[in-house]
């Protein structure tokens, strides 16, 4: 492994359109490839099966986030109303969950929404300030007709010579390499 | 049961609706004997059994209006089975008539001496009494009628001649047909429903008709669509990615439903005002008490976890026990609406509950079905027909 490898963030490759890129993420998948991302200015279908991606988590989270929200909402009633500061209220017992539920139901919406929110930034790892890729001058077309894929060097199927052909193979137009920082 | 691929016609009927005529006939039969056993037991059965099917048939008529108005094309392929519901609305007018020969037995309001000695119901006569009711169903009925028929007329005309127009017609219909629809099912819901405890009101009773009507209407073209699979019907229309769409509403409505059930309850339970109250009351007496605590976890909670994952609104057969479930939750709710104005102090199965609804469920299938196969299965020239086939769920 030379200098400049262990250097290097990975390989960006352009493709001519969404067809092609799609093709090579697939290619990429089968051959082992882990760690690369694809980006266009569209999402395009069957993208995520192609690159096999899982499932995402975020789900879980959300769950998490609402059960919370129910679970503390309930209890943060339960105890300013009937331990805290016991108040007979239009002759109702203190513990009435039937007055509860509107305030239950909103924080379980709300940190549901903060799970989806906050565990979304999480999981893309956001926010952050720079991304290597932006190193690359041509990038910014992935946000206007460019086709990208970017390979990381940290992939265990990695090595620069061989991915670069792999990629020239699946009809990239154009391959440069990454650097750090 | 066989289906032409090209034209999307029935070409080997089956005994499907042959069937279900049996079934509606012997219901109907059996209906007699009990009007004659216990006509005020009868009354009520029929009623639960007829609110049923009409909320699945006007929510096909809800279905298609929706469909139209957002123009959708994920529902294009499942579009002609809440169509064909609609256009069994004569059916259901027709199924109507004992109702009206039934109103001393059902609504308290319609005896004269009753509403005498009765400040309340004396006030409410000038909307309470058996002429206006009858001029009012009357006329919820001929406004369902025109609404399905030009919307179900306009559809099969695109079958035959298609042009780029009737998209266009279908959905500027639809949006003064929803307004329509919202108030009339409202109406007929405090008409059928409400009026069986004139003393009680309740402003959202509408709403909470209308979110069951919708979560009846999801099960029925769940289960239907599933029904035809089985017989390798629309296999390869109706996918897995439509089923989960269903799924979606089918959830999203759940939770609705439960906004609106509570939003009654909680109400009522906090003014703590007698005249509203008395109705909760009446449903938590005996074993009511019962029917209600199902009501909560068989019309919220279970739905509500078991299609809140992915995996299971793509699992067909989580979906079918949903179906069956929903529409049988569905029914229980009528009943805990309808019966504790009979049977007070508890809950009363009879079995007239299970002919009534044999007797308006089948000849309600049956004609649905012979409006079904007289046409294509799906609107085969619809622009938006293939995007439908090919949908897919991000």
């Amino acid at each position: 492994m030379s200098a400049r490898e262990q250097s290097s963030y990975g390989l960006l490759a352009q493709f001519d359109g969404a067809a092609s890129l799609l093709q090579a993420a697939k290619a990429l998948h089968e051959a082992g490839y882990k760690r690369f991302d694809c980006h266009s200015a569209f999402p395009i279908h069957g993208m995520d099966r192609a690159m096999g991606l899982q499932q995402s988590k975020l789900g879980w989270i959300v769950l998490l986030g609402g059960f919370s929200g129910a679970a503390g909402g309930m209890l943060l009633q339960w105890w300013t109303s009937a331990i805290d500061y016991p108040l007979v209220i239009s002759g109702k017992p203190l513990f009435s969950f039937q007055a509860f539920v509107p305030i239950t139901f909103e924080l379980t919406i709300l940190f549901a929404a903060f799970g989806a929110v906050f565990g979304m930034l999480a999981l893309n790892r956001l926010p952050r300030l720079h991304q290597e890729l932006f190193n690359s001058g041509r990038f910014k077309q992935a946000s206007d007709d460019g086709f990208f894929i970017s390979v990381q060097a940290g992939d265990p199927q990695f090595d620069e010579a061989g991915t670069k052909s792999l990629l020239r193979q699946l009809g990239a137009q154009h391959i440069e390499v990454i650097e750090r920082g | 049961m066989k289906m032409d691929a090209q034209t999307f016609r029935i070409t080997v009927v089956g005994r499907f609706g042959k069937i279900m005529l049996a079934a509606g006939v012997l219901g109907l039969l059996l209906s007699v004997v009990g009007y004659f056993t216990n006509s005020k037991q009868f009354y009520h059965s029929y009623l639960t059994a007829y609110c049923f099917w009409w909320t699945i048939v006007l929510g096909g008529l809800f279905f298609t209006l929706l469909h139209h108005l957002t123009g959708a094309s994920w529902s294009v392929v499942l579009r002609r089975i809440p169509e064909t519901l609609m256009a069994t609305l004569p059916a259901l007018a027709v199924l109507f008539i004992p109702l009206l020969f039934g109103l001393h037995d059902l609504y308290h309001w319609s005896h004269a001496d009753a509403v005498a000695a009765d400040a309340l119901l004396a006030k409410k006569a000038p909307y309470l009494n058996s002429g206006f009711f009858i001029v009012r169903t009357i006329g919820y009925f001929v406004i369902w009628y025109l609404l399905a028929r030009s919307l179900y007329k306009i559809s099969l005309a695109q079958d035959h001649h298609p042009s780029d127009k009737q998209t266009h017609k279908m959905r500027r219909l639809s949006a003064p047909g929803m307004l329509l629809f919202a108030l009339t099912l409202t109406f007929a819901s405090f008409d059928w429903l409400m009026s069986l405890d004139a003393h009680w009101f309740s402003t959202i009773f509408g709403v909470y008709i209308f979110s069951g009507t919708v979560l009846a209407v999801i099960s029925f073209v769940t289960l239907f669509a599933l029904m035809l699979r089985t017989k390798g019907i629309l296999k390869e229309t109706i996918t897995v990615e439509h089923y989960h769409d269903l799924g979606k509403l089918l959830f999203g409505f759940t939770v609705f439903w439960a906004y609106i059930a509570f939003s009654q309850y909680f109400l009522i339970w906090y003014a703590n005002i007698p005249e509203e109250t008395i109705w909760f009351q009446h449903r938590w007496q005996g074993s009511w008490k019962y029917v209600s605590l199902l009501i909560v976890f068989g019309h919220f909670v279970l739905p509500f976890l078991v299609l809140l994952g992915r995996a299971a609104k793509r699992n067909l057969k989580v979906m079918t026990f949903m179906g069956c479930w929903m529409l049988f939750i569905h029914w229980v709710d009528f009943y805990w609406l309808v019966f504790p104005n009979l049977h007070h102090h508890g809950i009363h199965i009879s079995w007239m509950d299970f002919t009534s609804m044999l007797a308006v469920g089948g000849v309600t299938l049956w004609y649905f079905w012979r409006r079904l196969t007289a046409q294509a299965l799906v609107p085969c020239n619809d622009p938006k027909l293939q995007a439908s086939i090919n949908f897919e769920n991000a």
